[in-house]
């Protein structure tokens, strides 16, 4: 049933919709995905005030490549939903959800160093997980697990101060 | 002086109005449990901001399990939660086994639960052991960590490694509880009892404990679902989610356990929080073990299990069947799935997507204590240094789930 009520209140937002050993995923664009985000954790239908997971799959060649994946959870009413954005290989951006959820800072953090996802409207986009002169985006399927990385120039502390967070 | 040259222009007389002062808490840091850098911005000992740098010991777990099978991930799995690796193991076997879609036994069921359990004991043992032993309690830290000596035995016994386990496979397990488990585990808990009662004597109302602890590394009800806090950190906020009773799975819902909650956030709630669900846990022990069905714990799918070694070497069947599962891995369909299992620090949730070969496309782990990190910063603005210490304690990050 959550699947009807959504789909009958977003109608032409969702791109594609299915149920599969019992979880819902649902397909949707990036430009009113805000909006659509907004609206699943404040209605009081949906309630999805906990975003358990972001992250991102690369389908090397599929069009569109990356899917940024989304996985909400209600903790009120107890349903989970998992949510899924088409993102263009040349132009990967999706907008933040930061002001939705307060989990997004991170994980949009690490999407982005993995994926090389631009995330738009995050206050503080950088790498969180590998140090900031890595070059590319690991997890990446065009990113061997073996590369060599070049070796890092050693940082003046005093040239380069410490990054702020704000 | 001695400065180098390319410094003159860059170092500025200070200025005595200008009293931020930069410090960084370096990964490696006596006090600290795990590589993390602090970045500090200190009014004297306030901290008016505190970045907080992760990824000290990512080791691309989700790279390396894109290049191997299935079955190849299980060890690489132990080493996320490193305090609780039968956990981990669990969550990633009952994911793959619902992109399968089988199901396996109930004394396996049983088993996996009894170990999860274990494990978590451990895992808070560990956690509050080194909490009370970063604020000087260092008896606490040693007799937690003894107890922990008693359940390492077990998971010994049983697995045949204390950290390393790599004991669940896809549909079963490599060792099944040895005969004398029952004895053992009343041994180990008549002990572990007297443990807990000490370590309650000594540091619950302790009141130095509690003036380092109560009300520090605050975080409302809100903040908290907003952060996607779960497990301890979200329950000492007041709110009520619990994986195994919320989304029951294994044979949780047979079980009668509570669920400890606090309400205010601080790290007092939390260290009370994980306290008692030590004891919970142990409950859910006893029931499992006086319920526990006979039977395999392992299915007999051979396009999922190995043979046995008898038809391996016997026969040509099982010596292919045996070939193409190592070679190709599990055949699992293409497809997704998002199981969650309650780890000790919360939701561990794994993603894993599959294209239908023997090697997993994409394999998420969803780190409780990676989120607890993420709302560090909120916890400690305007707390003084010491604080950061119980605070993080407290998180219990572990680096090998927190940077994978």
């Amino acid at each position: 049933m959550l699947i009807e009520k959504i789909k009958a209140r977003f109608g032409a937002e969702i791109l594609s919709a299915q149920n599969e050993r019992d979880e819902e995923t649902f397909t949707i664009e990036r430009e009113r995905a805000y909006d659509f985000f907004r609206a699943l954790r404040d209605e009081p239908d949906f309630q999805f005030n906990f975003l358990t997971d972001l992250t991102a799959v690369d389908w090397l060649e599929r069009k569109p490549r990356f899917d940024v994946v989304y996985q909400l959870n209600s903790l009120n009413l107890a349903h989970r939903i998992r949510v899924k954005i088409g993102v263009d290989g040349a132009e990967p951006w999706v907008n933040s959800v930061v002001g939705i959820w307060g989990a997004a800072d991170w994980l949009e953090r690490e999407c982005f160093d993995m994926f090389g996802i631009d995330f738009k409207g995050h206050p503080d986009l950088r790498r969180i997980l590998m140090y900031d002169s890595f070059e590319g985006h690991p997890l990446r399927k065009d990113y061997l697990y073996n590369k060599r990385q070049p070796i890092v120039a050693e940082i003046d502390p005093v040239v380069n101060p410490i990054r702020s967070s704000r | 002086m001695g400065l180098p040259a390319r410094w003159k222009d860059k170092i500025v007389p200070s200025d005595p109005s200008d009293e931020i002062m930069e410090l960084q808490m370096g990964p490696s840091h006596p006090a600290s449990h795990g590589t993390i850098k602090f970045n500090l911005k200190l009014d004297g000992e306030r901290i008016v901001d505190c970045d907080v740098e992760v990824g000290f010991l990512h080791r691309g777990f989700e790279k390396m399990c894109e290049q191997g099978t299935w079955t190849q991930c299980f060890p690489y799995t132990d080493r996320l939660n490193y305090a609780s690796p039968c956990i981990n193991n669990v969550g990633f076997a009952l994911a793959v086994e619902r992109l399968l879609g089988i199901d396996t036994t109930e004394r396996c069921k049983y088993v996996r639960l009894i170990m999860s359990e274990v494990s978590r004991i451990a895992d808070h043992l560990t956690c509050l052991g080194m909490a009370g032993q970063e604020v000087g309690a260092t008896t606490v830290g040693f007799y937690m960590l003894e107890a922990r000596e008693f359940l390492y035995d077990l998971i010994e016994a049983v697995t045949g490694a204390r950290l390393t386990v790599t004991w669940c496979r896809v549909g079963g397990m490599t060792h099944d509880l040895p005969a004398d488990f029952n004895d053992r585990m009343k041994a180990s808990f008549a002990r572990l009892d007297q443990v807990l009662i000490d370590c309650d004597k000594l540091l619950s109302r302790n009141r130095v404990f509690i003036d380092r602890m109560a009300n520090v590394g605050k975080l409302s009800k809100e903040e908290a679902i907003s952060y996607g806090l779960s497990g301890p950190l979200l329950r000492a906020a007041g709110v009520s989610y619990d994986v195994r009773k919320a989304h029951p799975y294994l044979v949780y819902d047979r079980m009668q356990f509570e669920v400890p909650v606090g309400d205010r956030g601080d790290n007092y709630d939390r260290f009370n929080v994980r306290f008692q669900e030590m004891y919970q846990s142990k409950r859910i022990i006893e029931q499992a073990l006086a319920a526990l069905p006979e039977g395999p714990v392992t299915i007999t799918d051979p396009k999922v299990v190995l043979p046995e070694k008898e038809k391996v070497y016997n026969s040509i069947e099982g010596l292919m069947n045996h070939f193409k599962l190592i070679m190709e891995g599990i055949h699992v369909p293409a497809g997704e799935v998002y199981q969650a299992v309650e780890g000790a620090n919360g939701e561990l949730g794994f993603y894993i997507v599959s294209d239908g070969s023997g090697r997993p496309y994409r394999v998420r782990v969803r780190p409780p204590c990676f989120l607890g990190m993420g709302a560090l910063n909120k916890m400690l603005i305007g707390r003084m240094i010491p604080d950061i210490i119980t605070t993080f304690g407290m998180i219990n990050m572990i680096g090998g789930e927190c940077d994978r």
